[in-house]
């Protein structure tokens, strides 16, 4: 049952996604041609010829899996108004406590050691998650700054685990020791990558999108992000809001973390995520924020990364274009819907009441002195 | 002695790309804008620089291409944060995602299957030999003694004396007010969005055009995110956004040094390595409570 | 005494003048049919309530609103005003309430602000100016002096000495006094006498008597978007405060005797205290107490503290002293959550952010008490939506459920927050600005619904601009001027002319 009216016109979201999509391949059909291919062969390349087979129709699902997790942690937060650039850090801690679990739990039963898993990828990327929201919720410190700033700070504490008492001590290369099979999270068809993982993150997905459209946790969440002032007023605790999101959703990224370590690369190692945390922010925008979208987002950005590689072999584009476009889709995309709002603002004024009274009501008040903000943020 | 003479000389040219995309990134923010393109654009500005420097076998050549593709980035942004009024989190984002991977594109397509490709980088200039101990310390790159004897006290300079800093910083804190007494918020924003592009990414092309001579992965390491903490911990000041630019560079440099030390190199040097970003999260933690924001920082400017 | 200005002409055209002046914001009516003039070195006020629609016309003038109907002269022709430069081309400035100064920067820099050709920025050069200016017109004003450091008294001479820099024949000043203490006030109008005499031309927009009689040779005084009359600065306070308030209009009406005491105290303010964060009093030791099936109106221009004593009471301000109890529980510097468990219901002024816009009718309708509405661990949608539909039966809203509230009208929106609010039958009501531009339909409906409340007991605390408003609700009238409360008396006996002279500063009881 949906309670939100939707905006009928040329702007709605579908003919956006649409537009979108539309003015993006435009835009990089000049590096395409540039690298030496016809930009149309490219794009079937792209984003068809990834479904035309079973095993890379899977492989999809399988480049999906990670973002979806990161997807789905980053709408959580900035549906909440907290943003969180930190997922890649949150994933990425995650992903050691999966492979220090990983290694230890021999001699477990399986059905202890997954739960275990995910657990222990949660609390990690939570963990990670604390401190900037601690400093955010208390002492007003922008959070966009120190979740940034503990991205690379993971990534350094990964590759320092790796090159001192993780070092593989049979291949002697910087990758961790393989985790044990009863750590693996199992395959769910043959000949295909694909694993529970991909399951998890849908139910992760399931869960967000039941928590916050259903519960009551979630709609005082989404009050946060909506209307700040609106939510206090109501009697919501917005500090504890935004700590609560900020929590779930490095959680949320930590599984993902997990995810990658046990089913695919089965160990800890330096290039487990080629940005996964920030490309989850690219599926969060593009999803618009909700967890459908952010489905649909993520299995696109699935294809277009399996179609990037598959176009790099057949066609000799470099597979690096597949960021290229993410890219440009995601500033198109913003594009568009900073246009949709500046347009629709204007006759919306007019035409609803509402904003004429709240322009009467100050044009009546006249200019009142202002005091400074007691909320100093932006 | 000459520890601490070769750690101050290290500091400063480690902190030479920090400075120019703190400076860069001042303005911008200074203008209400935040930039978070700064990690991609000094990406970019690595990568083409170097590309360019290969091709033609200057360098001085490459440093004019990252300056035009610093300024196409601050442009980019400025479209999309100032006309269109996007939110500037996500198209900061945005922007580093398209420019590392635009980088990545050409790099792999053009430098495929060539090994170490390397450049004759900018020269270190050489203190006479009649400052003794001092010598080490003024023995530095060209663009070291161009950021802190030129781009710092100029840029100061552009910002408090000239009539650009002046409409810079009144769209930064009150576009209404500035608007009203005739500056053009548009123009100002963008200007001052490809100004600070331009800075980033040559701080971008420091590291390949001089200190490194050839171009890696992952050669900016966050860093353009540690500019954006330091513009806040510089509290949009260009001078004390450099005090911290030296403050990081200084770890790191340290850090580098003590691993030598014994007893030392069996900390991992990912933990030192770690430690200047700490540093500065810390510094923050310490400083960063109730900094003034300028006025408009984040919010488009639309005319009511 | 008041402005005889030697050099103020007769002859010739007027420096300014309207005729026709029409504005509307949907339904409202600010401006209707003005005309109004101002002749060369004269000070003409523009007196009224809030709401009369002085600051509209003047914005009219200024290039910041355009009106429907109308035109504008200035010194005999016509012109067109669509900007503030066009304005300002025509030689007319204004100083508004909030000053349009760059705060970090000095007031040389402020001054020179979009005036500098060329590139270079000789920071002598704009000292220079700004002391010549200075010295031309007499305000005093340290060009190297950070505006956001400056006293408002200060900035506002900063301000003036802008409008003035740019060659402004007509100068127009709204509420100039409202952040003014009294000698910075003596100041001002010096100032103003002193360019008066030069041949410039002064609009005081004001809601003080004492002030304007002080400083003007004519006053226009406005009601309801409409001119009453314009007299000479000398009229007699009382006659000015009765063209200001008018006679109350009959509507919705309290019934039966006001009582002249409620019932026993609910809710108790007591030596309240609001300051900003720079430490200026905004409230001033208020202590009121209102009773069980009382309402205790509190007039008074906006901008006099109230605003601030409600943020308080609403949980939504910190007190930097004073207390607030509502039966024995303490509220002051309490969250919203404690002040409504307290039995506290609040009506704010500024609708639209007290409610998401973004959200449903229905979901607004109980965000206050979620985990009343649970099944389980989630929403129990069904009964959400039946008591949304329960709801806007009861309060008329023109709405669905499933409607967000950033579509409603303004009425609507009101009606979803009474809704809200008293369908937890609160104790205590903290009401502020209740019809403040909705339309007589709605309006009649919120008074009725606030006297039936009063009826079944709820102590009421009425802030409100309108005093027909006040005065046909409330039992008990209280004034608050600068923050402090300057008169008390029973409604019944209220005598507009004395609500209307306290409000505006004078005639407080000794």
């Amino acid at each position: 049952m949906s309670l939100s009216r939707r905006l009928p016109s040329p702007w709605s979201t579908p003919v956006l996604a649409t537009g979108a999509i539309v003015i993006t391949f435009a835009l990089t059909a000049g590096p395409i041609l540039v690298a030496g291919a016809n930009p149309v062969a490219a794009y079937f390349e792209f984003l068809v010829s990834p479904l035309t087979s079973r095993f890379t129709a899977l492989e999809v699902l399988v480049a999906a899996t990670p973002i979806l997790f990161t997807g789905c942690a980053v709408a959580v937060a900035f549906k909440a108004g907290y943003w969180n650039i930190g997922a890649e850090g949150q994933l990425l801690l995650g992903a050691v406590a999966a492979a220090g679990i990983g290694q230890a739990a021999g001699g477990l039963p399986q059905l202890v050691v997954l739960p275990l898993m995910i657990a222990g990828g949660a609390l990690a990327g939570a963990g990670w998650a604390l401190v900037p929201a601690v400093l955010r919720v208390r002492f007003e410190i922008d959070e966009v700054v120190t979740t940034l700033l503990l991205n690379p700070v993971a990534l350094l504490f990964v590759t320092g685990l790796l090159h001192g008492p993780w070092r593989d001590p049979v291949s002697g290369f910087p990758e961790s020791p393989r985790i044990v099979a009863v750590a693996e999270l199992p395959q769910l068809l043959d000949r295909s990558r694909l694993h529970l993982g991909f399951l998890v993150a849908l139910a992760l997905v399931g869960l967000a999108w039941y928590a916050l459209a259903r519960t009551p946790a979630g709609l005082r969440l989404r009050a946060t992000g909506l209307s700040p002032h609106g939510a206090r007023f109501a009697g919501i605790d917005v500090g504890r809001t935004l700590l609560g999101a900020a929590l779930v959703s490095g959680a949320i990224a930590g599984i993902g973390g997990m995810s990658e370590v046990a089913g695919i690369q089965y160990r800890l190692t330096g290039g487990l995520s080629p940005g996964f945390g920030y490309t989850g922010i690219v599926v969060a925008m593009l999803g618009g924020l909700s967890m459908p979208g952010v489905i649909l987002a993520a299995v696109f950005l699935g294809d277009l990364t399996v179609g990037a590689s598959s176009a790099g072999r057949a066609l000799g584009i470099p597979s690096q274009l597949g960021a290229v476009v993410q890219g440009t889709l995601l500033l198109v995309t913003i594009g568009l819907l900073a246009l949709r709002r500046y347009r629709l603002a204007r006759p919306a004024e007019a035409a609803a009441g509402g904003a004429t009274d709240a322009l009467a009501a100050v044009a009546l008040a006249g200019d009142v002195a202002e005091e400074p903000d007691t909320e100093a943020r932006p | 002695m000459s520890f601490l003479v070769d750690l101050l000389a290290a500091t400063l040219r480690n902190a030479t790309p920090l400075v120019y995309g703190t400076v860069g990134e001042t303005y911008t923010e200074r203008a209400g804008v935040l930039n978070l393109g700064i990690e991609g654009t000094m990406y970019a500005g690595a990568f083409f620089g170097f590309g360019v420097a290969f091709a033609t076998g200057s360098p001085l050549l490459g440093l004019g291409a990252a300056v035009l593709v610093g300024l196409l980035a601050g442009g980019i942004m400025a479209l999309l944060t100032v006309t269109l009024g996007a939110n500037q989190h996500v198209s900061g984002i945005g922007l580093t995602i398209g420019l590392i991977g635009a980088s990545e594109f050409v790099n792999r397509l053009v430098f495929t299957g060539q090994e170490a490709k390397r450049i004759t980088p900018f020269p270190t200039l050489e203190a006479p030999a009649a400052l003794g101990p001092l010598a080490p310390l003024f023995s530095q790159y060209a663009l070291t003694w161009v950021a802190f004897l030129v781009v710092v006290p100029l840029a100061w300079w552009l910002l408090h004396r000239t009539t650009f800093g002046l409409e810079v910083r009144a769209v930064g804190e009150d576009p209404e007010a500035a608007d009203a007494a005739g500056i053009d918020v548009f123009r100002t924003r963008y200007l001052a969005l490809m100004l600070g592009g331009a800075l980033m990414a040559v701080g971008g092309a420091f590291f390949t055009l001089a200190l490194l001579g050839t171009f890696t992965l992952d050669i900016i390491a966050g860093r353009g995110w540690v500019c954006i903490a330091l513009v806040i911990f510089g509290r949009w000041r260009i001078f004390r956004g450099v005090l911290g630019a030296l403050l990081f560079a200084a770890v790191f440099s340290l850090q580098f040094r003590l691993r030598i030390l014994p007893g030392w190199d069996s900390i991992p040097f990912e933990l030192l390595l770690a430690l200047p970003y700490l540093v500065v999260i810390l510094a923050l933690a310490i400083s960063g409570r109730n900094v003034a924001y300028p006025g408009a920082y984040l919010k488009p400017y639309r005319r009511t | 005494m008041a402005g005889q200005a030697p050099g103020h002409e007769v002859n010739g055209p007027p420096a300014l003048e309207l005729r026709g002046v029409t504005k509307r914001f949907g339904d409202l009516l600010a401006n209707d049919g003005v005309d109004f003039d101002v002749r060369r070195g004269e000070v003409h006020a523009l007196l009224g309530e809030n709401g009369a629609g002085k600051t509209t016309l003047m914005r009219i003038v200024y290039g910041l609103s355009g009106p429907d109907a109308g035109e504008i002269r200035v010194a005999g022709r016509p012109v067109s005003i669509h900007s503030p430069r066009d304005a300002i081309a025509a030689g007319i400035g204004m100083v508004t309430q909030h000053f349009a100064l760059v705060r970090p920067m000095t007031v040389a820099e402020n001054l020179v602000l979009g005036r500098v050709p060329g590139l270079r920025l000789h920071p002598a050069e704009a000292r220079r100016r700004a002391l010549e200016a200075s010295e031309r017109f007499g305000i005093g004003a340290a060009p190297d002096a950070v505006v956001g450091r400056l006293s408002v008294g200060q900035q506002q001479r900063v301000e003036i000495l802008k409008a003035l820099a740019r060659d402004c024949r007509i100068l127009i000043l709204d509420e100039p006094t409202a952040v003014l203490v009294p000698h910075e006030v003596a100041a001002l109008f010096e100032t103003l006498r002193h360019l008066v005499a030069e041949g410039l031309s002064v609009v005081f927009i004001s809601h003080k008597l004492g002030e304007v009689r002080a400083i003007s040779d004519r006053v226009s005084v406005l009601r309801r978007g409409r001119l009453v009359g314009t007299v000479a600065g000398t009229t007699p306070e009382p006659e000015l405060a009765r063209m200001m308030v008018g006679r109350p209009t009959f509507g919705v009406m309290r019934e039966g005797a006001a009582r002249a005491r409620g019932g026993e105290p609910v809710l108790r303010i007591d030596r309240l205290r609001v300051e900003t964060s720079a430490g200026r009093p905004l409230v001033r030791d208020v202590t009121l107490e209102v009773g069980a099936g009382e309402i205790v109106g509190v007039a008074g221009v906006s901008g006099n503290g109230q605003t601030e004593l409600v943020e308080v009471l609403s949980g939504m301000r910190r007190p930097a002293a004073g207390s607030v109890r509502v039966g024995d529980v303490e509220l002051a510097g309490r969250r919203p959550a404690a002040v409504m468990a307290a039995g506290v219901g609040r009506i704010p002024e500024d609708r639209h952010a007290s409610l998401v816009g973004e959200l449903s009718v229905a979901y607004n309708l109980v965000l206050e008490r979620l985990d009343d509405f649970r099944r389980g661990g989630a929403l129990d949608e069904g009964r959400i939506r039946a008591e949304a539909e329960a709801l806007i039966a009861r309060f008329s809203i023109r709405a669905r459920p499933g409607d967000r509230v950033a579509t409603l009208s303004g009425g609507n929106v009101q009606k979803v927050l009474l809704a809200r609010v008293l369908s937890r039958e609160p104790r205590v009501l903290v009401v502020s600005q209740p019809t403040r531009g909705l339309d007589v339909g709605a309006t009649e409906y919120v008074r009725r619904e606030l006297l039936a409340r009063r009826a079944a007991g709820t102590a009421i605390l009425l802030v409100s601009e309108d005093l027909d408003e006040i005065l046909a609700l409330s039992d008990r009238v209280v004034v608050m001027y600068e923050g402090e409360i300057v008169g008390e008396m029973a409604a019944p006996e209220a005598d507009l002319e004395r609500l209307g002279l306290l409000m505006a500063g004078r005639g407080r009881a000794a």
